[in-house]
């Protein structure tokens, strides 16, 4: 594993964003590991155009949305800890990716997650606390996805990009100007289901962007066991654009976002963005990384940390004040003890929970095995009164 | 190796090591098998010891570990893949059920398929969706396919031996939750064949019959009932296709009772075949209707409760009585 191997070396050659030969920049960076702008080249102004009047009010609510889903997600993993959830998938170091494209969507638009995506349901709007329901075991999806149209997370890999390619088919057909992102993994890019994907969102000109995190890693696996090829390479042979930005700059990734997207409603069909990041901890609470890799490659990646990034691009700028600063800290202590409240709250379901929505206009065998369990558990509660 | 007492988990272990060992067209592939060990560490040690070459982290793609394996096989392998958990095995099931099952029938039996599929399955460690399944009856159905799942360690370990040394493919399926319990494995001992069921416990007043993880709660059923003054016999079926009938009908035409266990739904599952064949074959000898508990027509529960959905002795119990009331 090469972790130095693609993101930029030097300023020099960071601020010139090196060239494939297609023209295109082989990685988008606006905002330096240090918190600097990149000056846009010829190369970059095509994205770098989507965020050039961003104001500073815009850039706090970024650093507020990273910030607030770090400790969302930190105190999740507490949770965990402590035994309050039986599991959890954390996004840290993944924040820029997820916050940059995330607010990159409108409200009409429809979003498909993994399992990963805290951090995209936080810009949809999404009550973080639904989100651990299945985590914790008390349901397997807990929100309608209607309501913030940020689809059910996806336990199996590469399952929902065919379902996120079908409903952007179905706006297309509608004459909508609606797109819809697709999430997915660096592991997940080997799956039958994304090829698939691929092909008919281009066949069929689908309004879709695929939206990779490229973290490095599935599971064990690093992303040399997937592919030979850098993923956002693939989308040629399938003919359609793929553009790799730096997935812990919140600002290109929200340029590349809505360029993607921005295609995509003017009927140009899909984009593969690969959001070149890194998972800072393990793959699940129940992961050990420090069988599969080194200390080391995780403090490289630190130094890259889309947070500090953007904090450091605020200050230089005079963008946001010791109080702006404070006023956060307060609002995510605040966050942290609300999930922890409700997370502890949350009651089991009632046991004849298994038996709901099964079918939509019910079914006679599970009506009568519903009546045998009630009986059952009844049969129970008769001996204890006796 | 002496005679020793270990996980399941180890057992399987210990077991591929061997077949690594011996036989160098052995290969092992799946998803986190390597540097890992896979996500329950049954591989562990195997890629450090044998190789990249022989154990073979794959890439994230079901339907490619299977269909390559088939591919591997048609040349002579004998490759043993590892589905992560039980509700992954589905992108690679066009490739199980409509290549594998059938490419030996369809060659006028001149190729042989030896792919072992291994798939932890089943519930109650608690985990989220697509982990906690037992499909086997969906495998069992598939002509072509053998379907087995061992108890305990010395089966995991020898019947894991046989089932490489098949020429057919062997769908195996390993009771995640009981990974960790630990019995004697004697790498000496000349085992029965795969497919035959055997008797884990004698009894005289009901037959209880189950496989994989629902064995050990059988087991304690039994234990339970004895307080209570009724002689249970438990029988391991250990494969699930093809069936052991013969060891079944016997137990059950001395004891003239039977409840079959299982995780997976009812409806359609093993049990309805153990129930149906045990009808047909011992009709005069049963004094009550066959009775199946297993899971129920609904999706498998989120993990808080899937201590309802899943057999346990309570319910084996209730089953057990009912069986008596006839
Ligand atoms: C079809 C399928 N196979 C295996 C798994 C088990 N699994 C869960 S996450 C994961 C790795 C995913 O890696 P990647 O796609 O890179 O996404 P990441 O978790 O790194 O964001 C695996 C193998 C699964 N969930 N689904």
């Amino acid at each position: 594993m090469t972790v130095e191997s693609t993101v930029t070396r030097g300023p020099r050659k960071r601020a010139a964003a090196k060239k494939t030969p297609g023209g295109q920049p082989d990685l988008v960076q606006l905002l330096t590991p240090e918190g600097k702008r990149v000056r846009p080249t010829k190369a970059l102004a095509e994205y770098a155009a989507f965020v050039e009047d961003i104001t500073p009010e815009e850039l706090r609510g970024l650093y507020r949305d990273m910030v607030l889903t770090r400790r969302f997600d930190a105190e999740a993993t507490s949770l965990q800890r402590q035994g309050e959830l039986g599991l959890w998938a954390s996004l840290l170091g993944q924040e820029a990716a997820q916050i940059g494209s995330g607010r990159a969507t409108r409200p009409d638009d429809y979003v498909f997650p993994t399992y990963r995506e805290h951090g995209v349901a936080w810009t949809r709007g999404v009550d973080p606390t639904l989100l651990l329901g299945m985590f914790r075991g008390v349901n397997n999806g807990g929100w309608d996805p209607t309501t913030n149209n940020f689809h059910l997370y996806t336990i199996v890999i590469g399952s929902q990009t065919l379902h996120a390619t079908g409903y952007a088919m179905g706006i297309a057909k509608d004459g909508a100007d609606s797109a819809v992102i697709a999430y997915f993994g660096d592991g997940a890019s080997s799956q039958g289901d994304v090829a698939e994907s691929f092909t008919f969102s281009a066949v069929y000109n689908a309004p879709v962007v695929f939206f990779c995190q490229n973290n490095q890693w599935a599971i064990s696996e690093p992303t040399e066991k997937q592919t030979r090829v850098p993923l956002y390479q693939r989308a040629r042979g399938y003919g359609f654009p793929g553009v790799r930005v730096d997935g812990n700059d919140v600002l290109a990734c929200l340029a590349v976002t809505r360029w993607a997207l921005e295609r995509a409603r003017r009927g140009e069909g899909p984009t593969l963005v690969e959001a070149f990041t890194y998972r800072m901890g393990a793959h699940t609470t129940s992961d050990d990384p420090t069988r599969y890799r080194h200390d080391d490659e995780r403090a490289a990646w630190e130094a890259k940390d889309p947070i500090i990034r953007l904090r450091a691009y605020l200050e230089a700028q005079s963008h946001a004040d010791e109080a702006f600063f404070a006023e956060l800290e307060a609002e995510s202590e605040a966050l942290g003890k609300r999930v922890r409240e409700v997370v502890r709250a949350m009651p089991d379901p009632e046991h004849l929970a298994i038996f709901d929505n099964v079918y939509a206009d019910g079914h006679a065998l599970v009506d009568e095995e519903r009546a045998q369990f009630a009986a059952y558990q009844a049969s129970f509660a008769d001996g204890e009164d006796k | 190796m002496a005679v020793k007492k270990l996980p399941i988990a180890k057992a399987i272990n210990e077991s591929l090591r061997r077949a690594l060992d011996t036989d160098p067209k052995v290969l092992v592939m799946g998803e986190d098998v390597g540097k890992l060990g896979g996500v329950f560490r049954v591989t562990d040690g195997l890629q450090k010891d044998f190789g990249e070459e022989r154990v073979i982290d794959t890439p994230l793609a079901e339907s490619g570990i299977v269909g390559t394996a088939i591919g591997l096989a048609l040349r002579g392998y004998r490759p043993v893949v590892e589905i992560q958990f039980d509700g992954f095995v589905f992108p690679a099931y066009d490739q199980i059920v409509t290549q594998l099952a059938k490419m030996h029938a369809r060659a006028l039996g001149k190729i042989k398929l030896p792919v072992v599929i291994r798939i932890p399955y089943g519930g109650g460690i608690g985990a989220v969706e697509h982990h906690s399944e037992s499909p086997e009856a969906l495998f069992a159905h598939v002509a072509g396919l053998k379907v087995v799942s061992p108890s305990n360690s010395s089966d995991a370990y020898w019947m894991l031996q046989q089932a490489i040394q098949s020429d057919d493919p062997v769908i195996f399926f390993e009771p995640k939750r009981r990974y960790w319990d630990k019995s004697e494995v004697d790498p000496e001992s000349i085992p029965g064949p795969l497919h035959k069921a055997s008797v884990v416990r004698t009894g005289t007043d009901l037959t209880l019959v189950a496989y994989g993880p629902m064995v050990k709660v059988c087991l304690e059923a039994a234990a339970a009932a004895e307080e209570e003054g009724r002689s249970l016999e438990v029988v391991d079926l250990r494969s699930i296709s093809p069936i052991d009938f013969d060891t079944v009908q016997t137990s059950v035409e001395k004891t003239r009772r039977l409840v079959v266990v299982h995780e997976a739904p009812v409806f359609l599952g093993s049990g309805a075949e153990l129930a149906a064949r045990i009808t047909e074959r011992s009709f005069y000898h049963l004094e009550a209707p066959v009775l199946r508990v297993g899971g129920y027509h609904a999706p498998y529960p989120p993990a808080r409760l899937e201590e309802e959905y899943l057999p346990g002795l309570d319910r084996v119990l209730d089953a057990v009585d009912r069986s008596l009331a006839y």
